[in-house]
Parts: structure tokens; C-alpha cells; sequence
């Protein structure tokens, strides 16, 4: 796997808020990116909705906790959370240590699988964006 | 978070060489310093079971010599100096009228009438004019913070690892003692002083010595299991020894009472600023204490949040954070007197929901001698 496999991984959807999104059928896992991660630095505290809540494309639906930073979480589709990662609560680490695997975050059921969401990113345009915002 | 821009900020005389490590640097009371070099949790457990070098060069450094130093800096401080031998420091703060602070700082008495005031880097300039303001014609105050560079070495291997570059005797050296002489060939300064709850010392050296001797430490020290620290750390590493931190626990709106500080001030010295104040608070009784909570519930107390009991806000937050060592969910606030004692249960308003937190003994961490 080379480093841009690991940093940015073709078939995944992105965000300008640095989440991810990978649809299979009507439901989407979701998660925060590479970027992201180490931006905030050591994850300590995940804070998720429950499974049922509805969530709203665009908008916050928990929040991330570093040592030093608390940051939103904004879903990347709309519809009802269908699974939760409920070992976060007592691994939050996992999210620096494998955002995109273990360091998923929640699974949406969608509300509409045949129109994807607007403004979502492909790995090639996220990588562009990442490095436009770094410089 | 705030990245920092570099042009308008100040840099410490190991910018470059913080680059060259990597660190991740942010804009802190102006300066700009590494929050973090690898990790904030990793650096944080170094300091408690190994050793952390930090650049604090930002601090500020005040000269006072003359014949009537001691004079001035009892009148400006609430802790008694005169307790002080030379070569030794103390933990002070210059108070206002009103019994507030206008800053938290180290004392050290070089010789009889000769003395160096270490202060907080965001109130150095306003410190400076403080003392400078209230100095008779017998004494000299400079501000020689930019002459000064100022490393931290912490931890259990602090001493094994300074002890091979300095002459100073340093694993003899007392608490709060100090001694001038060489470090790696470096003239300077060396207390038994520190911000993180461990043994450790602070090195004071002139700004052109500050990479070569941190470079030097880190050389030393890397086996030994020392790693570069950033300011991140060290405030996670002061909140476990609950170490006050200026503009968050402190401030010129908070008293030595309230901040639970009254062991610094020494009112039998004679006159100070802030003495009538805090005399007059200590017969009154005060309203409200800074108190060490953690959390009961899930959630992290961060600086700002309200304090709630029985659906009424009664206090803030001051300081909160995750304690890497003690791994859970700690902070500081101003708490009604009725409220601050340890056991009492209040909660704390965190993104809309009340979360239950309780008073509980400080330290959070305390280490073992």
C-alpha cells in the first residue's frame, strides 16, 4: 500500500470538515480522516449519538476530544444511525491509530442511496484540498 | 485550533531548532512555541517515568540589585523574602491592592541584595512597570527577559541526566535551592524548581547558549528515555499537580484566599501590597474557593464552562482537562465555599447537558519520593 493509500483511500467519500464516508447499499460508515487525526493530535473522548437519533447532512452530530482540543463532528449524509462504535469509549486511541478501520465512528442508515450527497470529495480532490489548507 | 503564522509572533532562541525537531508550534501569549513535539500523552508519561526537556524561554526574567532590593521586593511580593538565604527560591506572587494577582513568580536571592524575579511571559512587560513603579532611587530594576533563555528538565532521571553536563552539584542540590556555575560548558543558572509535579530543575542561560545546551540534554538524555516536551504537556502535567496556571485558575479578579494560595503570603513579614486586603478577606471568611474535581460522568471539563447545582449556575471552570497519568476526566473551578469542599457533588455544563463531577482531594497526582 503506498503512503497515499493509507493517507487518502480511493472509494472513500470526503468532507470539508475532514470525515469520511463509505457507502455499501443503503448504509454509510463513517469516521474523521488521517488529516484530521493528526491535526488534533492524541484522541481522548468520542462523544456519539445514539443508535435510532436521526442525523442531517451538513450537520453536528457528536464531537471529537484531543488532550488539548474539542472539535464537531458533522455527518456526511442524512438519515437514522443504524450501529455505533461503541469501543471508542474505552479506545479512543483507535481513531489515531487506524482512522479509516477500527476508528469508525458511526454507520448510517441513508435516507436517499440514489442521490449522494452534494459537496462530498473524491480522494484525489480531498488530497488537493488538505494540501491547499496547509499552505 | 490556532496555528501559529510566524511573522508577528516572537521566537524563542530554539525556533529553528524546534522546526528541525518537527514540533507542531502554536501561537502561545504571543510567542511561538511547540505545543507539542510527538505527543502530548506520550510526552506527559516521559516526564512521570523518565525525564521531558522543555524550552521555556518565553517566561520572563526581572533584575533587581541595589541596596534597597530587599526592601522592594518585600514591599511587591506576599511571601517573605527574607527567609530567603542566597541561593535559595520561593513561590510568590505580586498582588494588587485588592489582594489579587498580578502575577505568580519565582523569588530567587542570588546574593544578600540582589535578586531575580521569574514571571509569566504574557505579563512580563505589565509586571516589569509593576515593580519598576514602586522602586525607590537605592535599587535597579531591568527587564532582562530577552537576555535569558530558560530550559525545564523534569523527571525521576531529571538529575542523573543534568549531573553530566553541569558543575553544579546538582543531585545534592535542595528544593527550591539553586547554584551558578556551567552547564555543558555554558555559564548559568540551575534551580531544583519545575511546573509538572515532578522532581526536576529550570536552567537559566543566556539566549546564544539555549540550542547547543538543549541539544546537549537531548543527546544525554535519549537513552535514559528524556524526550523533547511542548507546553501541551506542560499544562497537563501542572493540572495533575494542580499548579496554578496565570489567566485561567488566576488572575487580577481572583484573591490568594480564594485560590487556596494563603501559604504564600506571609503577613507577619511586615507591609506589603495586598496585605490590609488580605487580612481583611481572611477575617470576612471567602465565598467562594478553587477547588480539584473530576468528572463522574462522561465528558471533559474545559476552561469557560459553567458550574451548575440544583440547575443554577454557580461557578466556572477554570482549568479541565484529561489527566494522562491518572487517566480520568479532571479540573479546576471557583466553587461557592458551601460547595467546595471534597465529596460535594455539583455538575458541569458541557455542550448543553449537565455532567455530573465531584470535589475531590488535590494533587490529582503526587508523586512518590
Amino acid at each position: 500500500m503506498s503512503q497515499g493509500d493509507a493517507i487518502y483511500p480511493e472509494g472513500l467519500r470526503y468532507t470539508k470538515e475532514h470525515e469520511w464516508l463509505s457507502t455499501k447499499g443503503a448504509v454509510a460508515t463513517v469516521g474523521i480522516t488521517h488529516y484530521a487525526q493528526a491535526e488534533l493530535g492524541d484522541i481522548v473522548y468520542v462523544e456519539l449519538p445514539q443508535v435510532g437519533a436521526a442525523v442531517v447532512a451538513g450537520e453536528p452530530f457528536g464531537t471529537v476530544e484531543s488532550v488539548k482540543a474539542v472539535s464537531e463532528l458533522f455527518a456526511p449524509a442524512s438519515g437514522v444511525v443504524d450501529e455505533v462504535n461503541a469501543a471508542l469509549q474505552a479506545s479512543p486511541e483507535q481513531v489515531n491509530k487506524d482512522p479509516y478501520g477500527d476508528g469508525w465512528m458511526i454507520r448510517i442508515k441513508v435516507a436517499d442511496q440514489e442521490e449522494e450527497p452534494p459537496g462530498l470529495m473524491t480522494a484525489g480532490q480531498y488530497r488537493k484540498y488538505v494540501e491547499d489548507e496547509a499552505n | 485550533m490556532q496555528q501559529a503564522t510566524g511573522t508577528s509572533l516572537r521566537k524563542t532562541p530554539l525556533n529553528a531548532l524546534f522546526r528541525e525537531l518537527g514540533a507542531r508550534l502554536v501561537d502561545f501569549a504571543g510567542w511561538e512555541m511547540p505545543v507539542q513535539f510527538s505527543s502530548v500523552l506520550s510526552e506527559h508519561l516521559a516526564v512521570r517515568t523518565a525525564a521531558g526537556l522543555f524550552d521555556v524561554s518565553h517566561m520572563g526574567e526581572i533584575e533587581i540589585d541595589g541596596e534597597d532590593a530587599l526592601r522592594l521586593v518585600q514591599r511587591v511580593t506576599c511571601n517573605d523574602a527574607a527567609r530567603l538565604a542566597p541561593g535559595q527560591a520561593q513561590y510568590s506572587a505580586l498582588l494588587t491592592e485588592q489582594g489579587t494577582f498580578v502575577d505568580d513568580i519565582l523569588v530567587y536571592r542570588r546574593a544578600p541584595q540582589r535578586f531575580l524575579l521569574v514571571v509569566n511571559a504574557g505579563n512580563t512587560d505589565k509586571d516589569f512597570a509593576w515593580v519598576a513603579g514602586h522602586a525607590t532611587e537605592d535599587v535597579q530594576v531591568v527587564n532582562a527577559s530577552a537576555r535569558w533563555a530558560q530550559l525545564a528538565i523534569q523527571g525521576p532521571r531529571a538529575g542523573a541526566i543534568l549531573g553530566r553536563l553541569a558543575s553544579m552539584d546538582v543531585a545534592r542540590m535542595p528544593s527550591y535551592g539553586f547554584a551558578e556555575g556551567t552547564v555543558g560548558g555554558h555559564p548559568g543558572l540551575v534551580s531544583r524548581t519545575g511546573y509538572t509535579g515532578e522532581d526536576g530543575f529550570e536552567i537559566y542561560l543566556p539566549a546564544e547558549s539555549a540550542p547547543e545546551v538543549f541539544r546537549g540534554l537531548l543527546r544525554e538524555g535519549r537513552a535514559q528515555g528524556l524526550l523533547p516536551c511542548g507546553l501541551g504537556a506542560r499544562d497537563t502535567l501542572r493540572l495533575e499537580a494542580r499548579l496554578a496556571l496565570y489567566g485561567n485558575d488566576i488572575d487580577e479578579t481572583t484573591t490568594v484566599l480564594e485560590a487556596g494560595l494563603r501559604w504564600i503570603a506571609k503577613p507577619a513579614k511586615g507591609d506589603f501590597i495586598g496585605r490590609e486586603a488580605l487580612m481583611r478577606q481572611e477575617a470576612a471568611g471567602v465565598a467562594r474557593r478553587l477547588a480539584g474535581f473530576e468528572m463522574a460522568d462522561r465528558g471533559i471539563a474545559r476552561h469557560g464552562y459553567p458550574v451548575r447545582f440544583e440547575g443554577r449556575e454557580v461557578g466556572v471552570v477554570t482549568s479541565g482537562t484529561y489527566g494522562p497519568f491518572v487517566k480520568k476526566n479532571i479540573g479546576l473551578a471557583y466553587l461557592p465555599d458551601t460547595l467546595a469542599g471534597v465529596g460535594s457533588r455539583f455538575s458541569v455544563l458541557i455542550r448543553g447537558r449537565d455532567v455530573a463531577a465531584l470535589v475531590v482531594p488535590t494533587p490529582f497526582y503526587k508523586r512518590s519520593r
